[in-house]
């Protein structure tokens, strides 16, 4: 076992924590999508090449070699120091990728760069209301007529769909063929005539998400990625990059640090929270559980860089991830005690309301990307070879 | 940067196993566990013969002077197989412990017996972590007398106690004043027993011993996290595999989603524990700074998972969980002893915020 980078590695994390002191101060906080300091310090980190790495420098990313520790190090060190790294959002993290692996040249060209540049905005069109965790029984329908496809149906739970340039979307496109060979991947204007977007408030009062509406939306035949009926295929190549970016271990260690300062902090009675043996037992076994999740996190990377097997400890990661974190905020506002119920524009609000924030939104974790229960599923027929599920039954459905 | 087995661990893991699923079968721990517990030659040998008893001897006394990791996963294979052997106590704690505080003298009497195996250590550690009432031995003209309880191993050669003062003290099994009352208990994989000395005479090990305990003892519990963690994939693996053979409505019960949550529960729970568990064995080998703090949440972590496992696997078995005839209780209380032995859970997590400055 060697848990040291070396120290090349070394050297590079040094360099970027000084990166990070350096130009903290132009760090966006909360800046709105697209606005100027949010599209600069983007502009900066793929310049020093702390984020979108990878990517080639043709379509707008920095060119780098792949280097896991490179990687690794990254994630770690702005978690650590609270400062955003790169843009994130689903055009970054779920399409680009998408669009390295399976999309034409073309694609490529148009639609990464300003992607990365944060110019361009997408959202994601999956879920529908009948078509949840069982997303391949999803019903919109897209019909070739000359060289457009005609899109008609819903989405919904569309996260930023209000502020959205392009989505990318499943759509039924071979409607007799079998659902998950039914399937087409595309990508279209938000302000092609026909779309209605209709905001969703989630719980923590913010409006995240939406319902999104087709009504004869036109859209040229050569924005698919993959072939006709190849959308299922094409999603799923990225999906588990996804499970993998929720619940980030590296993330919940620097909250776990930010409480442990809570604690110190608050008081019940004349105590310290922290002085209280049951917030402090509560405070422990959280902590143990986020010390495992980083180390598996370790446990992964380490069996990328060798080659070993380690496909139950990634399993775990989104299901363990988003339930911790989600605890651990918890916690928080138990430690807060009434001051936890503060909210909005509350002057009495501790670190800007977060807790209270991240405690609900990290529910909201736990249902999106792949409930819990679905996680479960998987890790016990992938990871455990137990049974699948039972196909469709006629005797389970709702009668009406 | 690796974070994993090395080739040697995996190669020492396969032959352990492979040797307990041959040797030291469920029907041979039932044997012993009906016995007056005396040592278990034939697994013993065994154990020799493979090289493991004398992991952590140094080899100028015989041994293999491996590390506490490797150590450890040789304690992952015992714990799978609810081996009862005195392994934590003979092969891992007292070695170190003599390594550490004994004198010249003391290592070439000890490390060369416990590395050939030619003679077992128990562990009267109990009073030193989380004691229960008022028991404790003193010292009195380099003679120990006091009541210690929940020590392990009554039919050892040696022990090794921790008086009131945390000194480290080595008593030879048949010394005068010197009485053993064996202690029965649920695990009967693990005897224990107390000892009441009176002016009993004992070899006390000079170097600096309350020092050589806090490290020890973070090598004790670390190996304890090791077992559990193999009793508590053992008992997974069983309920898979029962699930997958046991029919109920036509189905095997493997297919009902509550059985699969409740497998899936236990490997999300397991994984993780593992990555802790591997990172404690690492700090201990680094003697890094974080080893006794993770020492002590890889004993009370691995505890509570190990709880979760042990329940969750047997309800899975149904009715058959909880009888003799299959015997998965042997592990549920292999699990059972781990969590309570040398200090539990609560206490463990006190000491971890102790260890951060955040408690006094
Ligand atoms: C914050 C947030 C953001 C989101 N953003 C987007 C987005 O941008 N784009 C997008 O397309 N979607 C998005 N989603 C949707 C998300 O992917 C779905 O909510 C999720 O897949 C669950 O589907 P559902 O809400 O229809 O719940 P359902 O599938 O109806 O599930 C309801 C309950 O039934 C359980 N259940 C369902 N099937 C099974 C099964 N087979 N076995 C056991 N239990 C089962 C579920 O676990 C859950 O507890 C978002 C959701 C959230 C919460
Ligand atoms: C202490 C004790 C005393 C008992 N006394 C008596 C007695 O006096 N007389 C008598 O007749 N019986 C007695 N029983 C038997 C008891 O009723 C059965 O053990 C119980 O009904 C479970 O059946 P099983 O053991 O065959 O387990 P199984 O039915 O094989 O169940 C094994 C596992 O599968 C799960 N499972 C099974 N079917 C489903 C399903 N459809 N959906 C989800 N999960 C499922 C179960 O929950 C369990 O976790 C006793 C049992 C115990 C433990």
């Amino acid at each position: 076992m060697d848990l040291s980078y070396g120290p090349q590695y070394d050297t590079y994390r040094q360099e970027l924590r000084d990166f990070i002191e350096r130009h903290r101060d132009q760090a966006p906080r909360n800046a709105p999508l697209k606005s100027d300091p949010a599209k600069s310090w983007q502009k900066l980190l793929i310049e020093h090449g702390y984020t979108a790495r990878t990517i080639p420098k043709e379509y707008g990313g920095h060119g780098g070699e792949p280097d896991l520790l490179k990687a690794q190090i990254i994630g770690e060190e702005f978690a650590r120091a609270q400062v955003p790294g790169g843009l994130g959002g689903q055009g970054i993290s779920m399409l680009v990728p998408t669009l390295l692996e399976l999309g034409s040249e073309e694609q490529k060209r148009q639609f990464i760069p300003p992607t990365l540049a944060g110019e361009m905005v997408w959202c994601q069109g999956y879920s529908e209301p009948n078509a949840g965790s069982d997303l391949a029984s999803l019903r919109t329908s897209a019909a070739l007529d000359g060289d457009e496809w005609v899109i008609n149906g819903s989405k919904i739970w569309t996260s930023t769909a209000h502020l959205a340039d392009w989505i990318f979307c499943l759509v039924r496109t071979e409607p007799d063929a079998p659902k998950h060979q039914g399937i087409s991947f595309l990508l279209f204007r938000m302000d092609t005539p026909g779309i209605e977007i209709r905001p969703l408030v989630d719980m923590t009062l913010a409006p995240n998400f939406n319902e999104v509406f087709f009504t004869d939306v036109r859209v040229p035949k050569e924005q698919i990625v993959g072939k006709r009926g190849e959308g299922w295929f094409v999603a799923n190549a990225i999906l588990g990059h996804e499970r993998d970016s929720l619940g980030d271990p590296n993330a919940t260690l620097s909250r776990m640090t930010r409480l442990i300062e809570l604690m110190k902090e608050e008081t019940i009675g004349n105590e310290r929270i922290i002085d209280n043996p049951v917030y402090r037992d509560r405070l422990m076994k959280i902590q143990a559980r986020v010390m495992s999740l980083r180390f598996n996190d370790l446990r992964v990377l380490s069996s990328r860089l060798n080659n070993t097997d380690a496909r139950l400890p990634r399993m775990i990661s989104k299901l363990q991830g988003t339930e911790l974190r989600h605890e651990l905020e918890g916690l928080a506002i138990d430690a807060m005690g009434e001051t936890g119920l503060m909210y909005g524009a509350s002057e009495f609000l501790r670190d800007g309301g977060s807790w209270q924030n991240q405690y609900m939104y990290f529910l909201g974790l736990i249902i999106g990307g792949g409930t819990s229960q679905i996680q479960k599923n998987i890790i016990s027929e992938r990871g455990l070879g137990m049974p699948r599920e039972p196909k469709f039954d006629q005797s389970t459905t709702k009668t009406n | 940067m690796d974070f994993g087995l090395s080739e040697l661990q995996l190669s020492m893991q396969e032959n352990v196993n492979r040797f307990l699923d041959e040797e030291a079968s469920l029907d041979r721990v039932r044997e012993f566990a009906a016995s007056d517990h005396s040592l278990a030659e034939d697994i013993w040998t065994g154990l020799v013969n493979l090289g493991v008893v004398g992991v952590l001897v140094p080899e100028q006394y015989g041994g293999l002077g491996l590390s506490a990791m490797d150590a450890a996963v040789i304690g992952e294979c015992l714990g799978n197989h609810v081996t009862p052997v005195p392994y934590l106590s003979t092969c891992v704690v007292a070695p170190r412990a003599i390594a550490l505080a004994g004198s010249d003298a003391q290592k070439d009497e000890y490390l060369p017996k416990i590395a050939d195996g030619s003679k077992t250590i128990g562990l009267a550690l109990s009073e030193a972590c989380a004691a229960r009432g008022k028991n404790g031995a003193s010292v009195r003209d380099g003679k120990l007398t006091g009541t210690v309880s929940f020590v392990s191993d009554p039919h050892a050669d040696y022990w090794l106690l921790a008086d009131r003062d945390r000194n480290l003290h080595v008593i030879a099994q048949g010394a005068q004043h010197l009485e053993v009352k064996v202690m029965p208990q649920v695990d009967r994989t693990r005897p224990l027993c107390e000892l009441t000395l009176s002016d009993t005479p004992c070899d006390s090990l000079t170097n600096d011993g309350a020092n050589v305990l806090e490290r020890v003892l973070d090598v004790a519990w670390t190996t304890l996290a090791f077992d559990t963690l193999g009793a508590a994939q053992s008992m997974l693996d069983q309920a898979v595999e029962y699930a997958m053979n046991r029919e109920q409505f036509n189905r095997v019960i493997a297919s009902f989603q509550a059985v699969k949550h409740m497998c899936a529960e236990m490997a999300a729970e397991i994984e993780p524990s593992r990555s802790l568990l591997w990172y404690a064995g690492y700090a201990l080998d680094e003697a890094s700074d974080d080893a006794h703090l993770h020492a002590c949440h890889a004993k009370a972590h691995m505890a509570e998972v190990g709880t979760f496992v042990a329940r969750t696997a047997t309800v899975v078995h149904g009715g058959m969980g909880f009888t003799d005839l299959l015997g998965l209780h042997y592990w549920f209380k292999r699990i059972g002893f781990n969590r309570q032995y040398l200090g539990g859970p609560e206490w463990l997590r006190e000491q971890a915020a102790i260890a951060q400055n955040l408690a006094a």
